[in-house]
């Protein structure tokens, strides 16, 4: 074939008004994206910090069940445990009679619950990692100053560890953000359903997911340049100075 | 109790033939992953500026866009491109592609990217004077890269490599969606037949725990071989 040809193809190949006529449902898969990850992200912070202290402590008793709980939720894939919960709780009549059901039976709730246990076990080791290289003299100086247990990690241990731990828990974010994806195997329509539903109605392949991949792209990048911002403010005592 | 651990004949199944099928995805995208990792560590120190904007494409591509959207654009895509293709090519059957293949080729190609940085980061780290000894000795660029660069490479890789293996292996999991039958997709048929998802996908987590302590243990013996002669610093 010529070169002419093979030019016309090429433009026939890609058909925008695909993404046109569909930005409402792009525009919607955002928002289901963006509440997707930060509801896990918060459901994995809460979580996340108990457990980085218990997982610092000397006691067997108190540091295993963490580690245990860390080891599984990081040796198994998170499309497991989503199926699991979402389609594994029905399993048992109990559950399907219990109170939770209501929510159990909704698969919003279940990508949120999954994510969210998933995040936090990382989001444990992040923090169990920059607790674990607090500076003595800080610890030392608290305990100087005879502040209680309490005091001592809420004022010194742990604003000085979330410093520390910033640029992973960054990465975490944008892990966290990527794997909201996963939802819409279990019928979310989030910006991977909402691709996946344009392909099967037009069989647009590269349209619908090109599309999807460039709004996780700018989605990152925002999130990227508003960590930046984050970390200048918080660890501006760390700056180097510039010549 | 006794419903709970009963996989009604499908334990063979899942746990022998969906288990090796896994295994086999992961070590043959493992395979691909390190080429494309080497390919792409040796473009982005190459210092030519061509190659080193098609490798910082590709990692920053990778890295920033979830594994379910490559892998759908990529396999659905490939149909696409392949099937559009192959008539101006004189070939006239719809072509199917095999998901082993395409399984294989998704993730080979995605941790491809992570691995060009795991290897970039190792080769940077090989101190200059190492090499610049070697070449002095009159060692050819070959025998340079096997008795100096490459048992350094793997000492140094070994930590970021082991990591991208384990989410690697984990991200297996997710070539069930484009239909090949390994054993999720075996666990959700019996889900499906049985009623009992919840045994079936418990069944396959502890399997996928089972593979990622066996990758700690021999990732471990692996860092303890290649860091002999290197003194553990006391803390």
């Amino acid at each position: 074939m010529d070169g002419g040809t093979l030019q016309a193809s090429i433009l026939q190949f890609f058909d925008y008004q695909v993404i046109i006529d569909n930005w409402q449902l792009y525009l919607s898969g955002v928002f289901v994206t963006l509440q997707l990850t930060a509801l896990s992200l918060i459901l994995g912070f809460v979580l996340a910090v108990p457990m980085s202290i218990m997982l610092t402590s000397r006691k067997p008793w108190v540091w295993m069940p963490v580690w245990l709980y860390v080891y599984c939720f990081r040796g198994t894939p998170l499309l497991i445990q989503l199926f699991l919960l979402y389609y594994g709780a029905g399993q048992f009549a109990f559950i399907r009679e219990g109170f939770l059901w209501p929510f159990l039976r909704e698969a919003w709730f279940c990508a949120i619950i999954a994510m969210g246990l998933n995040t936090a076990a990382y989001q444990a080791e992040i923090f169990r990692g920059a607790i674990a290289t607090t500076p003595r003299g800080e610890i030392e100086a608290a305990r100087a100053f005879g502040m209680s247990p309490f005091r001592l990690y809420s004022r010194i241990i742990l604003p000085s560890s979330f410093r520390r731990a910033l640029p992973a828990y960054v990465n975490e974010v944008i892990f966290s953000l990527q794997s909201t994806s996963l939802a819409s195997l279990v019928t979310l329509i989030d910006i991977t359903g909402a691709a996946r539903i344009v392909n099967s109605r037009y069989y647009t392949p590269y349209e619908a997911f090109l599309s999807a991949a460039v709004l996780y792209l700018v989605i990152t990048f925002v999130i990227i340049w508003l960590a930046g911002g984050l970390e200048r403010r918080w660890n501006v005592h760390l700056a180097r100075p510039t010549s | 109790m006794g419903s709970l651990i009963d996989l009604k004949g499908y334990g063979w199944s899942i746990l022998v033939e969906g288990t090796a099928l896994t295994v086999e995805v992961a070590l043959a995208s493992l395979a691909l992953s390190v080429i494309l990792g080497i390919l792409g560590a040796a473009a982005k120190l190459s210092g030519r500026r061509v190659l080193m904007g098609i490798a910082t494409f590709y990692t920053t591509l990778i890295r920033s866009v979830p594994d379910l959207v490559l892998m759908l654009l990529l396999f659905f895509g490939g149909q696409t491109l392949i099937n559009w293709a192959a008539p101006k090519f004189g070939y006239e059957d719809y072509i199917d592609i095999d998901p082993f293949m395409a399984g294989v080729l998704v993730i080979g190609f995605m941790f491809g990217a992570y691995m060009t940085e795991s290897f970039r980061g190792a080769l940077i780290a090989i101190p200059r004077g190492q090499i610049e000894a070697a070449r002095a000795y009159g060692m050819s660029p070959l025998l340079l890269f096997r008795r100096i660069t490459l048992p350094q490479m793997i000492r140094l890789a070994l930590p970021s490599f082991g990591n991208n293996w384990m989410v690697l292996l984990k991200t297996t999991a997710l070539v069930s969606v484009i239909g090949l039958d390994d054993m999720v997709h075996r666990a959700g048929s019996a889900a499906g037949a049985t009623r009992q998802p919840f045994t079936f996908y418990l069944v396959v987590a502890v399997d996928y725990l089972v593979l990622t302590t066996i990758s700690v243990l021999v990732l471990n013996w692996l860092a303890r071989r290649y860091d002999r002669g290197y003194a553990r610093r006391s803390p």
